[in-house]
């Protein structure tokens, strides 16, 4: 089962090959990974979505909380959450079929961001169901490039830590 | 007052309580080695960057306090490599640091460059690059925190040359601040009542030992919690010692080549009471007719051990000494007089065992004779392959830190290394390498070392002219066909101890055994033994890769 993991580390170099690297050598399966700056600038944040049963699950984050770097870790997969992916394609876009894209682009609430001869950029966020889609339906156009940065999610509600350590009592 | 980096190393070192490092100067790290020239901290020269690693990493093991080597930038640090995995293996705490080319010259292939925080990345607990003099201090503090906190470990300190030059302001110790590290585990005093309670239920409980009772100074705990609970005591090969193996309760070594009794003791059991051991698949075998019928109480400082290879019942994520001293107030003691009468059967109906022969020297009856020389009062290193399991069953360690193996990476050559860095520790110890032909000449170079420093360790060599693990291997799964294990020319071991300077003898018969151990102890210099031993004997009791514990060949 897949898995999505909330990881705050120190923003420092080195720290994602940490990370990686901690996947590769167990043998980890890692789906995607997302990592920026955070509020506080000496944070980073990392989304990661990772397949496997419970027990590699629960390694996973065991092992990840022991890098010297990670300052915590949560798996957010059974709480409340919004995700976001952001996603660029360039597709063919002839002027005879431009209005029908730009229908589709409407449809997902996307943008157009690149006008070229033949070509246009389009630009769409939205939880992975409607990446897939958008994606789906922009295919017969041809696409010629694909870019997506991977998931990113946060907990609703309050902080998640500071309502997990309410519940802890 | 301001100092140069190479000063602030040398200080922090000091003020870290480090009396000896293990080393091989180079270029990169020539200013540190000036500095050091003019320190008390005592420096033991080796003639590999390997053999300081595994040097530094006897000395931990030796003393409990952490090792320290140094090593050049490029060759010198990867050289150590080797060392850095088989102290993480082992959760040992040394610290290395590895010269390294001037911040401006990294990532430009410069002269003796290698990305040594890259290469030892998942070998280590962890690492630094330190690319400002102003962190210097604090970055050598936490290292050593690091190392010897938690879960110990490796921690390597990359120092580029021109932060050993640069100068910054010293104060020690410096503040440290880890909002990501945290060495405090936490169990409730509800899983100690149920794991007190579980052990109280139980009629068929085995103790399961590994080296972090050793690491964690548990060692008189324990030996208390046997007291109380008449439970009886399998080790791992690292957690040798942690228990004495003359105790009538011990049931020695567990696992591939395990005591027989050991391996029915934990197959029949109906708890096992697991402290500080991994469940390594050398121990377990197949995991899935490991110990069917227990239930589990895993006691460990890693929360990521627990559960990682089998199910537990009764987690107690912690430090083992302070859970055992919660426990044992609290433990009910178990009705166990059936149990431990089956167990005694079991010793009496399959002692390890082997077949003496006239006239042909037996490597276990080496094993044994330097036990009784020695009371088992001595300090054990060992090589890695058929030496080392015979040193394990056959030697009894009685006191902590005195049997030192590499159990996790199965380094062959660590033994003569690491016991020079035991000797180093323990000046005073009677130390012997047990090892093999093979083995000891993948770090032989050190006896230059041993006879440098005047360190009077005993080498005894079970000669079989063979990779004698190897090929046992090759005898039982693969139809004798003796692949490249035949070592056919092995040096002449007594002239190569005379070489260096160290004293060389040859044992061929019986009667010859215990003078020459006896000339060995006795002698101030290193000694090396070359004990021509029967070729092709067998480390039994085995168990077939991939069969259950309780399916043993011989013995």
């Amino acid at each position: 089962m897949r898995h999505v993991l909330a990881v705050l580390v120190e923003n420092q170099p080195g720290v994602l090959t940490r990370v990686a690297g901690l996947f590769s050598r167990r043998g980890y399966n890692i789906e995607s990974l997302a990592v920026g700056q955070t509020h506080e600038p000496s944070i980073s944040r990392m989304t990661i979505v990772v397949d496997g049963d419970d027990r590699v699950i629960e390694q996973v984050v065991k092992q990840l909380d022991k890098l010297i770097d990670v300052i915590d870790v949560q798996d957010i997969t059974d709480v409340e959450y919004v995700d976001r992916e952001l996603i660029l394609i360039k597709v063919n876009a002839k002027p005879s079929v431009r209005g029908e894209i730009m229908q589709i682009v409407d449809i997902f609430r996307a943008r157009i961001v690149d006008i070229g001869q033949r070509t246009l950029i389009i630009e769409c966020t939205g939880d992975e169901g409607k990446i897939r889609a958008i994606e789906k339906s922009l295919k017969p156009f041809g696409i010629l490039e694909l870019v997506r940065t991977g998931k990113i999610a946060m907990v609703r509600g309050p902080k998640y830590e500071e309502d997990q350590k309410e519940d802890a009592v | 007052m301001k100092l140069t980096g190479a000063e602030i190393i040398v200080k922090a070192l000091e003020a870290e309580g480090v009396d000896v490092v293990f080393g091989y100067p180079g270029g990169a790290v020539l200013p540190l080695y000036d500095k050091l020239y003019d320190s008390p901290i005592r420096h033991i020269l080796v003639r590999h960057e390997q053999g300081a690693a595994h040097a530094a990493d006897g000395y931990a093991r030796a003393t409990g306090k952490p090792g320290v080597c140094i090593a050049t930038s490029g060759p010198g640090a990867t050289n150590l490599v080797t060392g850095i995995a088989n102290a993480y293996m082992d959760s040992i705490p040394i610290v290395a640091l590895t010269g390294q080319v001037p911040l401006p010259a990294i990532g430009r292939d410069s002269f003796q460059e290698a990305d040594i925080t890259g290469i030892t990345l998942p070998i280590v607990k962890h690492s630094y690059l330190v690319r400002d003099v102003r962190q210097l201090a604090a970055t050598i503090h936490a290292a050593f925190h690091i190392a010897t906190t938690g879960r110990p470990g490796p921690v390597l300190i990359d120092l580029p040359k021109d932060i050993t030059i640069a100068q910054a302001e010293f104060e020690y110790p410096p503040q440290l601040s880890f909002r990501s590290y945290s060495s405090a585990r936490e169990y409730s005093p509800t899983q100690i009542y149920q794991a007190a309670k579980a052990i109280g239920e139980s009629r068929k409980p085995v103790l399961y030992v590994g080296g972090g009772v050793i690491s964690s100074g548990a060692a008189g705990e324990l030996r208390e919690f046997v007291e109380k609970t008449q439970i009886p005591v399998t080790t791992t090969l690292l957690g040798k010692g942690a228990f004495p193996e003359t105790h009538p309760l011990s049931l020695g070594m567990l696992g591939m080549h395990g005591t027989k009794y050991a391996n029915y003791a934990i197959s029949y059991s109906d708890l096992i009471i697991a402290a500080g051991a991994r469940f390594d698949d050398r121990v377990t075998s197949r995991l899935d007719t490991f110990a069917p019928h227990a239930q589990v109480i895993h006691i460990d400082i890693d929360p990521a051990e627990i559960g990682k290879n089998v199910r537990v019942h009764y987690p107690l994520t912690g430090d083992i000494k302070q859970v055992l001293k919660d426990l044992i107030p609290r433990v009910e003691v178990p009705q166990i007089k059936e149990w431990l009468q089956q167990v005694e059967q079991w010793k009496a109906d399959f002692p390890l065992s082997y077949t003496k022969e006239e006239g042909v020297l037996k490597p276990q009856d080496v094993v044994e004779q330097i036990w009784e020389i020695t009371k088992g009062e001595a300090v054990i290193t060992t090589e890695v392959g058929q030496n080392q399991m015979w040193a394990a069953q056959y030697y009894k360690a009685i006191h902590p830190r005195t049997f030192i193996s590499s159990g996790g990476l199965g380094t062959m050559g660590f033994g003569l290394p690491a016991a020079i860095g035991a000797q180093v520790g323990r000046p005073d110890a009677v130390v012997f390498d047990i090892a093999g032909d093979g083995s000891v000449q993948m770090t032989s170079q050190e006896l230059a070392t041993a006879v440098q420093f005047q360190l009077p360790i005993n080498i005894a060599i079970l000669n079989n002219r063979y990779l004698g693990m190897v090929r046992q291997w090759q005898e039982l799964f693969h139809g004798k066909r003796y692949s490249q294990t035949d070592l056919v020319e092995t040096p002449d071991f007594v002239k190569l101890a005379e070489a260096y300077g160290a004293v060389g003898i040859r044992v061929t018969r019986d009667e010859e055994m215990r003078p020459a151990l006896e000339r060995a102890i006795a002698s101030p210099k290193p000694v090396v033994i070359d004990f021509v031993v029967a070729r092709e004997e067998n480390v039994f009791p085995m168990v077939p890769p991939g069969e259950p514990i309780t399916k043993m060949l011989g013995g």
